[in-house]
């Protein structure tokens, strides 16, 4: 898979174009500031097809591979990153609801997730750590035709904005999704302000206090939904991959113009052996977190779906957004650190994106288990 | 550990300060990050309270104390991670200028301000053109009679917008070396010509006003001038050792304080059922830090005394405040991915603490110069 389908390289050039055409800086820096979901971006984005890429032509998805979401994501992300964060995270609900829930919940909730009208967000974790999976606090149990839920999910993306959240509850001794429509009675949002990074992105707590859905918004089959959050949650990491691989390509680039143009000790910073090793490692992560993203899209999409290969995705693109934010301040020195230069929100939004859906050690305990297998 | 002489007098001192944090400052750390600058009236508190150029004799209003109480106030200001009310900068790297290199009539007129925090200072020296490259600096001085006319800009300027008295560097544009036509001046707030330019908007350290001051045909009279004609540059490498030094100070005494939180957390988060503590990881990590935390301080306890001893120690200074900011960068990070999603909240003090120390491996001279410096102290 070393080379790009034509359709896959217009689509690139699709979404590079797209972003530099619509993101303004001055305006982003605003959205930024104000914790802003960027609106018109993401209604324009769903307009030119930019949203759901790997989700069905027939719910107004792009009918296409999870490689071109990669692609699509990475080039915004490229051109700015808390954009791209808020873009890549707008159908996680959607994309979740269109692997296992009904027909009727997919034609009623995925083309206006697709098309703009609405938000949407996956509701796992109750605990503290990123990418927690947990049925404990939040239950839902059937009465009648109903299921009714109790408890509080905690840190979801798009908390507040969503158009409704698929919820992991316990139902009896195993555990379940339920999407739960956000205007339902009984669900509340708590906000939980603003974070280090993906800022147009809010986060909140949800709690239910007996709120009743139909039995209808089951997604998939009762008792799988640890299994079901546990292969989504996997696949999306391929997807945050490509947000901090656009991430880091980003900060290199702003910083290769800035050393480039930027004169001290009587030469261009790009001329100093130090930059340019800095440069060159910077490359060569770069390099290697495009090999392992693609190729962990492209195995999906070969529908060999590999969830190690997500983590190490996710872990190595994330840590290489972060070493090559961090040398980009660095070069830039104390331009580096402010907010016009741009490259200290890369270094903020790639930290965040680390954090999200488990830090390191959260994704070696996954990758551990599966390269050492049973021990007798 | 126990390098430091520090007396009862000095550990009755940091337990003081310890309070007047608690008291006075913590409680408005969220007010001055949002505001985006400390009130003078902060400043003001802290200079009755005592807490302000302990360096400064007695003649001239201070304490007269040693440099161990700089020391102490550095480290609990780092501990409580206070950016704003920049005590260190004014204490220990400006107003030293005036009290090294200034005349008696200087003195007098200023160093009692600076004690009772009636006035604040700013070192005026970084210009859009002129980071890393000092050398570089375009500001100039030109003398017109019994005036020095001041023409450039300076950027990145702490407390730029609350300085009573800036500290500048300037050269005498007659002078073709590099260096030898660089000299000090004092401009006071209020001299036409002195404007403010923008407050710049940055990463972390938001209660502190960083901005870039102006200087346009800005007249001030010859007995401003600080120190010797055209030693400017050789005055500023001598303050630099201290700057640098309380760079490491504050990094190592923040660093300590992000370990008391990651092991406080390690022990209260349950995760999967247990004590995030129970992780072998986890306790690898925290040991790590703790290693290069107490490594680093050990190294730098005993350049304190050197410093005390009047020895020069520049390069070990470099190494010891390069070491540690870049420790601080790496830790910092760590503890994040400790605290999870919750570190991410500005409401959690990782946030505050991601966000500010990214700057300790570039303001007071970066990484890159440091190691250019201690290179050359070995003969390359």
């Amino acid at each position: 898979m070393f080379a790009f389908t034509k359709a896959q390289q217009a689509i690139r050039k699709a979404a590079k174009d797209f972003a530099k055409g619509e993101l303004d800086k001055e305006t982003i820096i605003q959205w930024e500031k104000d914790g802003a979901f960027p609106t018109e971006v993401w209604e324009k984005a769903a307009d030119l097809g930019f949203l759901g890429m790997h989700l069905p032509e027939k719910y107004s998805g792009g009918g296409l591979g999870m490689l071109d979401s990669v692609v699509t994501l990475e080039e915004i992300c490229r051109k700015d990153s808390t954009v791209g964060v808020a873009l890549g995270y707008a159908a996680h609900g959607a994309e979740c609801l269109a692997k296992w829930g009904s027909d009727a919940l997919k034609e009623a909730f995925l083309p206006k997730v697709l098309e703009g009208e609405m938000l949407s967000a996956g509701a796992f974790g109750e605990s503290r750590r990123g990418g927690d999976l947990s049925a404990e606090a939040v239950t839902a149990e059937k009465e009648g035709g109903e299921w009714v839920i109790n408890g509080q999910k905690t840190y979801v993306p798009n908390g507040g904005l969503a158009g409704f959240y698929i919820v992991l509850c316990k139902t009896g001794d195993a555990a379940s999704l339920i999407l739960v429509e956000a205007d339902r009675t009984g669900l509340s949002v708590e906000g939980l302000g603003r974070k280090l990074g993906g800022n147009m992105t809010p986060t909140a707590n949800i709690a239910f206090d007996k709120v009743r859905v139909p039995a209808g918004n089951l997604v998939g089959e009762e008792g799988k939904g640890l299994a079901y959050a546990k292969e989504f949650t996997a696949e999306n990491k391929i997807l945050l991959a490509a947000q901090a691989l656009g991430t880091a390509f980003g900060a290199y680039d702003r910083m290769m113009e800035y050393v480039k143009g930027r004169e001290q000790f009587g030469r261009k910073l790009a001329q100093f052996q130090v930059s340019q090793h800095k440069i060159a490692d910077m490359a060569v992560k770069i390099e290697l977190s495009a090999l392992i993203t693609y190729k962990a899209a492209w195995v999906r999409d070969e529908g060999k779906m590999d969830p190690t290969l997500c983590s190490m995705a996710k872990m190595t693109a994330c840590r290489t957004a972060m070493e090559v934010s961090a040398q980009s301040i660095q070069l830039f020195g104390g331009y580096g650190f402010m907010t016009e230069y741009e490259v200290e929100r890369s270094y903020r939004d790639a930290k965040t994106l680390e954090v999200m859906a488990g830090a390191a050690a959260v994704q070696k305990d996954i990758i551990a288990q599966s390269a050492i297998g049973r021990i007798r | 550990m126990g390098v430091l002489k520090y007396t009862e007098d000095h550990e009755r001192f940091r337990l003081q300060v310890r309070e007047y944090m608690e008291k006075e400052v913590l409680p408005h750390t969220m007010e001055w990050e949002e505001a985006h600058i400390v009130p003078k009236e902060a400043w003001r508190k802290m200079g009755e309270a005592g807490y302000l150029c302990p360096c400064v004799s007695k003649e001239y209003g201070g304490p007269g104390l040693d440099f161990l109480y700089s020391v102490i106030i550095t480290e609990e200001m780092a501990a409580v991670g206070q950016a704003g009310l920049a005590a260190m900068l004014h204490s220990d790297i400006v107003v030293p200028y005036i009290n090294t290199y200034g005349t008696e009539e200087q003195k007098k007129k200023y160093l009692p301000g600076c004690v009772s925090g009636a006035i604040i200072t700013a070192v005026a020296m970084t210009e859009p053109g002129a980071g890393s490259d000092v050398g570089g600096l375009e500001a100039t001085a030109e003398e017109d009679g019994d005036e020095i006319v001041i023409n450039g800009v300076k950027t990145f300027i702490s407390n730029g917008i609350n300085c009573d008295l800036v500290v500048l560097a300037a050269r005498n544009p007659e002078i073709a070396d590099k260096h030898a036509g660089v000299s000090l001046y004092l401009v006071e707030d209020g001299t036409p010509g002195f404007t403010r330019g923008k407050h710049l908007d940055k990463m972390g350290m938001h209660s502190q006003d960083t901005a870039e001051l102006f200087f346009s045909n800005c007249r001030i009279p010859k007995e401003n001038i600080l120190g010797q004609k055209g030693h400017g540059f050789l005055m500023l490498m001598e303050k630099l050792q201290q700057e640098r030094l309380m760079s490491a100070i504050a990094n190592v005494a923040g660093a300590e304080t992000a370990l008391k939180w990651a092991v406080a957390y390690a022990k209260e988060a349950i995760v999967d059922g247990k004590p995030l503590s129970k992780s072998q990881a986890v306790k690898f990590k925290l040991a790590e830090m703790a290693t290069d935390i107490n490594l680093n301080r050990a190294f730098l306890d005993n350049l304190i005394n050197d410093h005390m001893a009047g020895k020069d120690v520049t390069a070990q200074t470099m190494m010891s405040k390069y070491a540690s900011s870049e420790m601080m960068n790496l830790q910092i990070s760590d503890i994040m991915d400790l605290f999870g999603e919750y570190g991410l909240l500005e409401s959690s003090p990782v946030a505050r603490g991601f966000r500010d120390q990214r700057i300790t491996t570039i303001f007071a001279g970066t990484t890159e110069i440091m190691k250019t410096i201690i290179a050359k102290s070995l003969g390359l």
